[in-house]
């Protein structure tokens, strides 16, 4: 592999790893503070790449899509938090588990119902569609250079809000202690509510920023689940930093994988999964438990 | 374990006695649907004895239930094994030894990430079959034959014949059941309870607690392999399908609709989910939708599933025993 290869290479598991961090954060974000494991967080994404590829197809611009999307999946999210999660506060995971699984059945059907079975494509916005030439071979698509500062932005945003404002001492608040919290006198239920909608929010625009490269196609959400999962489990579950760093290694992984060891691409993430587990089983950013 | 109360023995009984005799008065169809209810009520058995008596909610059970099918189509194919008394024996073997591996991994880790490292082991498997193709690709493997019951030299039964093949399905099933009891019931089921209930103290007093929880894993994965071998020789046919986490998900839905910790409840909850099933999937293409909604007010509105009924009192009246002492307590409480 010359450096070339391997610099776009590294770019694409870098742009890789920024998405699946943007699903990956907001599935520790919703477990670390709501204590919900939510089977369905897979089902926003496909709902926001499903979302941009029809509204891009009605207004003819990406951009003015996902700016409708955006706003659209945040208030699914508050749906579904106040029709369904909201009573499992207090319940096992296992009913956890269960709810949302039959969400997904629910969110696949409706999918198919509104978009059928096909697979869409979604033109890349004619702004970004240039390529980077990085040598007389190799070129770098501008929509993932994109992709990767967009997301860069949503995090850094995500990480001004969580420790510079009231809203992120709230939620900080609310994951330590939420007792404490509404003793003194916070809705807890209201921050949760939004809490949930903002790791939807957050999962729909990763399926949004990625419907150009990876085409929109049914069961796509599950995939990306089982993929954040194994992130937020090598990260550690309920950390933010975790989940960074568990995507940026699962992103070098899955790219290298398929480069090195085509036939066993698909096996690479979760054979990386197990090693990190049998030297930490509490990932690599989660406190031991007691 | 707590016994299983007199009245609903008798229910039991008698539902396993109409078992027996249902498939003389009924269409090939229904027989066949039957078969299926089977293979999913054992399947659905074994994670019982998973979620219902240790504790560990698996999302990945799929795992030895696909792997199962796959070892008996391989034995076929690849060793020319075509008997039941060699092809039955290696494919539970092979889901013992999966079953210890992956516990041995599993668990390490405990209560939600238990669920997802489940989940992510059991999907590495099904894409290694969807990408493999000497295992079929995502077309998946056929079965030349059913497996060969012979003896001797004589075929004592024939398992291509349908009814003969829910007879075998039907002692597969009451195998199970009288297997799970008997593990249950033993000094190994009593020191599965102590971990239930509160694993800390059952390490206080000298239990290597990790053992016991690893042996049942191993347990319950061999039942799920007896499932998937079953199921994959009543289909003639094993392909990703089986391997995907939607079957760890169905299974886990029975379990909880059924009633997590009776072992019979999840067969009641494969009746009901597979009928509602197959009744919606006559109605309308889209039925996953209603059994998504089913799966909701499930959780919602009966979380401890058909075996919380009162139907031990209703049996009681009809069989006129004490069916007041029902014990109403679930089973992490005793």
């Amino acid at each position: 592999m010359d450096v070339s290869s391997f610099l776009v290479q590294s770019l694409n598991s870098v742009q890789y790893g920024f998405l699946l961090f943007l699903v990956a954060s907001g599935l520790t974000l919703i477990f670390g503070i709501l204590g919900v494991i939510n089977l369905a967080h897979g089902s926003f994404f496909m709902i926001g790449a499903y979302l941009a590829h029809w509204l891009a197809l009605k207004t003819g611009n990406l951009f003015v899509a996902i700016a409708l999307a955006l706003p659209l999946s945040f208030l699914l999210g508050l749906a579904v938090e106040r029709l369904a999660i909201g009573f499992l506060y207090a319940r096992d995971h296992l009913y956890q588990v269960l709810l949302t699984y039959g969400l997904i059945l629910i969110f696949n059907e409706l999918q198919r119902i509104l978009w059928g079975n096909d697979v869409h494509g979604v033109p890349v916005p004619a702004l970004l569609s240039a390529s980077i030439p990085l040598t007389e071979a190799q070129s770098y698509p501008l929509y993932r250079f994109f992709i990767s500062i967009a997301c860069i932005g949503v995090a850094a945003a995500m990480y001004l809000v969580i420790h510079r404002t009231k809203l992120g001492m709230l939620i900080r608040a609310g994951a330590a202690n939420r007792e404490m919290v509404e003793l003194l006198g916070f809705g807890v239920k209201r921050l949760y509510a939004l809490v949930f909608a903002l790791g939807a929010a957050l999962t729909a625009f990763a399926g949004m920023l990625s419907a150009p490269v990876n085409s929109v196609y049914p069961g796509m959400g599950e995939h990306i689940l089982i993929i954040s999962f194994v992130v937020v489990v090598i990260g550690g579950l309920g950390s933010i930093q975790g989940a960074f760093v568990g995507a940026m290694l699962i992103g070098f992984v899955d790219t290298f994988g398929k480069v090195f060891l085509p036939e066993a691409a698909s096996l690479s993430v979760y054979a990386f999964m197990a090693a990190v587990l049998l030297w930490r089983p509490q990932g690599l950013f989660g406190a031991r438990p007691a | 374990m707590r016994p299983i109360p007199r009245s609903l023995l008798g229910i039991l009984l008698v539902i396993v006695a109409l078992l027996a005799v249902f498939p003389q008065f009924v269409e090939r169809y229904y027989v066949q649907l039957a078969t299926k209810i089977i293979v999913m009520a054992i399947f659905a058995m074994s994670l019982d004895l998973l979620v219902g008596y240790t504790r560990l909610v698996s999302l990945g059970h799929a795992a030895f239930f696909g792997l199962a099918g796959y070892a008996l189509a391989v034995l076929q194919r690849d060793l020319g094994l075509v008997s039941l008394w060699t092809t039955l024996p290696l494919t539970l073997v092979v889901c013992a030894l999966a079953a210890l591996l992956v516990g041995a991994l599993a668990i390490r880790t405990s209560g939600i990430y238990f669920i997802m490292v489940t989940l992510a082991i059991a999907q590495m498997l099904y894409y290694f079959a969807n990408d493999t193709k000497a295992l079929g690709g995502s077309d998946g493997m056929f079965l030349a034959t059913k497996p060969t019951a012979e003896l001797f030299g004589v075929a004592i039964f024939d398992l291509k014949n349908r009814t003969t093949f829910y007879y075998f399905a039907l002692a597969a099933l009451v195998a199970s059941f009288l297997v799970a009891r008997m593990v249950l019931a033993s000094l190994f089921g009593r020191a599965i309870d102590a971990v239930r209930c509160n694993e800390p103290r059952a390490r206080a007093l000298g239990f290597t607690t990790w053992h016991y929880k690893l042996a049942m894993f191993t347990i319950a994965g061999t039942v799920a392999g007896l499932a998937g071998y079953v199921g994959a020789a009543q289909d003639g046919i094993v392909n990703p399908a089986f391997l995907s986490w939607h079957q760890s998900g169905q299974a886990l839905v029975i379990v909880i609709l059924g009633g997590m910790g009776t072992l019979y409840g999840p067969v009641a909850g494969a009746f009901v989910l597979i009928v509602l099933e197959d009744v919606a999937a006559g109605i309308t293409e889209h039925w996953l939708l209603f059994i998504g909604v089913f799966v909701i007010a499930v959780v919602l509105l009966l979380p401890r599933g058909i075996a919380s009924l009162p139907l031990g009192d209703f049996a009681g009246r009809l069989f006129g025993r004490g069916a007041r002492k029902r014990a109403a307590a679930e089973p992490g409480d005793d």
